[in-house]
């Protein structure tokens, strides 16, 4: 009798693609001499200072569990900063989570709050989470298209337009990867004012919050009456980083961050205690590192927008995140094909924006997470390359 | 603006004034005009390329030398230091506080070239107290760029 493994995998799990960019990647690993403008994280080192105290946590022989919740110094780092840049107080001990990553709290979040056959609301293109995770929680993922005429925002309208009474959770991913998209105050003044109107809860992924350019970013959770329906997610990966060190954290309502304690508890137990003493110190003394990475990430847009623009391709200026999302319809191409040929013949891998759901198509992701000297370089590139399509 | 100006320069003096202006959102016809005058001022004093010697064939040495000086009625250091940098041998002199009045930076073809020159040149002059010379041996950290191979990106290529 044969025994056949695949039948044995849950249905749901089955259900899920696995990134639709599987077979790009591979062939963009086998080329060694390609240049990337492909990577989500930061091209700078986590600043001394913080690697620094993980290694001393370690010389002091910091090995331990800490608690599932995370440090209470570090608990309470999280809560001086929500407070001095969004004036949002929690309360370290009922309202903040320190998780695996932002990610970590995005799941956890969708886990504690969707049952069956609720309905998720995902503004699309974002990142790739969200739609497995509501699905694996049982939940339905329903995409709202964000355009790129309306600077890839969440309106009002087409927020309602999607909301029905099985609607549970609603996804807010501003600074938005992989548009670079933000939402000022007025636009959350808008979104809650709809969000209001019913029970919906919000997911806020603000990961990218720290990266903003001429402006800063406000958090939903600041805007009257959303903090106790907010649940803020946001990390040390890309404000200081920290990629590699695997740390996020959620803060919320008490009752929320207490199920999502649960489940973390039982999958995770508590986050590397190393990463956590690191964190302490990017939150005490990082704001300066901060601001001379956003000086120089500003440069790079700038540079990057310029250069992508004159290759004669539409660009939404964005003002968050470290990405441009060029249009480039002009080329007749779609994005799965612009990408493989732009890799095959002038060597530069670019994301498909389809990567970051169906309203994607049409677009690329460029990050500009590297020096100018490897952005122009690309650009002659990609400029050659265009010149022969458009 | 022009400290904004200033530290690009600083950082990469090859970029283009089109790639300054784009970074800095003015035109490249005011770029050219700024830098123009940060020269003028005597602000902007040269540009030069950091080398890594350790990897070409050229044999040279370079000491920092701790000099005590006397310094001259009514002129203090200034005098003494405009007599020590006149010498092409000399590359770098700074008044110091603390042990010693002024750190001169010197390089010679071989230690004994160099040697010779405090011996002959610097300690004889009559405001010299005294000479301390020590020798670099290796560089591994000059203007903020640390002296190794060009690092590869360890990153994965691709990440959403």
């Amino acid at each position: 009798m044969s025994f056949d493994v695949s039948s044995k995998l849950s249905p749901v799990v089955t259900s899920i693609q696995p990134s639709g960019i599987r077979k790009f990647f591979d062939i963009v690993s086998s080329m060694p001499d390609a240049i990337s403008l492909g990577v989500g994280e930061p091209d700078f080192v986590t600043p001394w200072h913080i690697r620094d105290a993980g290694i001393y946590s370690l010389e002091k022989g910091k090995t331990y569990y800490t608690s599932n919740s995370g440090i209470i110094e570090l608990r309470m780092e999280i809560c001086n900063y929500t407070e001095r840049r969004f004036g949002l107080s929690y309360d370290p001990d009922t309202e903040v989570l320190v998780t695996v990553g932002g990610s970590e709290a995005i799941d956890l979040c969708i886990r504690a709050l969707v049952s069956k056959g609720d309905e998720v609301l995902i503004p699309e293109p974002s990142f790739v989470c969200y739609s497995p995770c509501t699905s694996l929680a049982g939940g339905v993922p329903v995409p709202i298209v964000t355009k790129e005429e309306e600077d890839f925002k969440l309106t009002p309208e087409a927020l309602r337009a999607a909301i029905t009474p099985r609607t549970k959770l609603l996804i807010l991913p501003y600074p938005n990867n992989p548009t670079g998209a933000v939402l000022t105050r007025e636009d959350l003044q808008k979104i809650a004012d709809v969000i209001k109107e019913t029970d919906i809860m919000i997911l806020s992924d603000e990961i990218y919050a720290e990266l903003t350019y001429e402006t800063k970013h406000v958090s939903i959770a600041s805007i009257d009456g959303m903090q106790e329906r907010t649940i803020l997610v946001n990390g040390f990966s890309k404000a200081y980083a920290m990629t590699g060190w695997r740390l996020g954290y959620a803060c919320g309502h008490p009752d929320i961050i207490a199920a999502m304690t649960k489940i973390h508890q039982y999958a995770i137990m508590s986050t590397p205690t190393t990463s956590q003493f690191a964190a302490v110190e990017a939150l005490r003394n990082g704001d300066d590192d901060v601001a001379e990475m956003v000086a120089e990430y500003n440069y790079r847009r700038k540079v990057i927008l310029e250069g992508v623009r004159q290759i004669g391709l539409s660009c939404f200026e964005p003002f968050g995140a470290f990405y441009v999302f060029p249009n480039i319809t002009i080329t007749g191409m779609n994005s799965n094909e612009f990408c493989e040929r732009l890799l095959k013949e002038e060597k530069v891998a670019v994301v498909p924006g389809n990567a970051f759901g169906k309203s994607g198509e049409g677009f690329i992701r460029c990050s500009y997470a590297y020096s100018i000297a490897d952005i122009n370089r690309a650009l002659e590139r990609i400029d050659k390359f265009v010149a022969k399509y458009k | 603006m022009e400290e904004k100006l200033l530290r690009l320069l600083e950082q990469d003096c090859s970029y283009t004034n089109e790639q300054l202006a784009t970074m800095l959102g003015i035109t490249a016809e005011e770029v050219k005009a700024k830098i123009a005058a940060l020269v003028e001022k005597g602000v902007i004093l040269k540009y030069t390329a950091l080398v890594n010697w350790e990897k070409t064939e050229r044999e040279f040495v370079t000491a920092h030398i701790e000099l005590r000086v006397t310094p001259q009625r009514g002129e203090g250091f200034d005098r003494v230091a405009e007599r020590i940098y006149q010498y092409p041998e000399v590359k770098s002199v700074y008044l110091m506080s603390g042990g010693y009045d002024l750190g001169v930076t010197i390089e010679g073809r071989t230690m004994k070239e160099v040697a010779l020159f405090v011996a002959e040149k610097l300690a004889p002059m009559e405001f010299v107290v005294s000479t301390k010379t020590h020798f670099v041996l290796k560089k591994y950290k000059q203007n903020g760029v640390v002296f190794e191979e060009p690092k590869k990106d360890e990153r994965r290529v691709i990440t959403l």
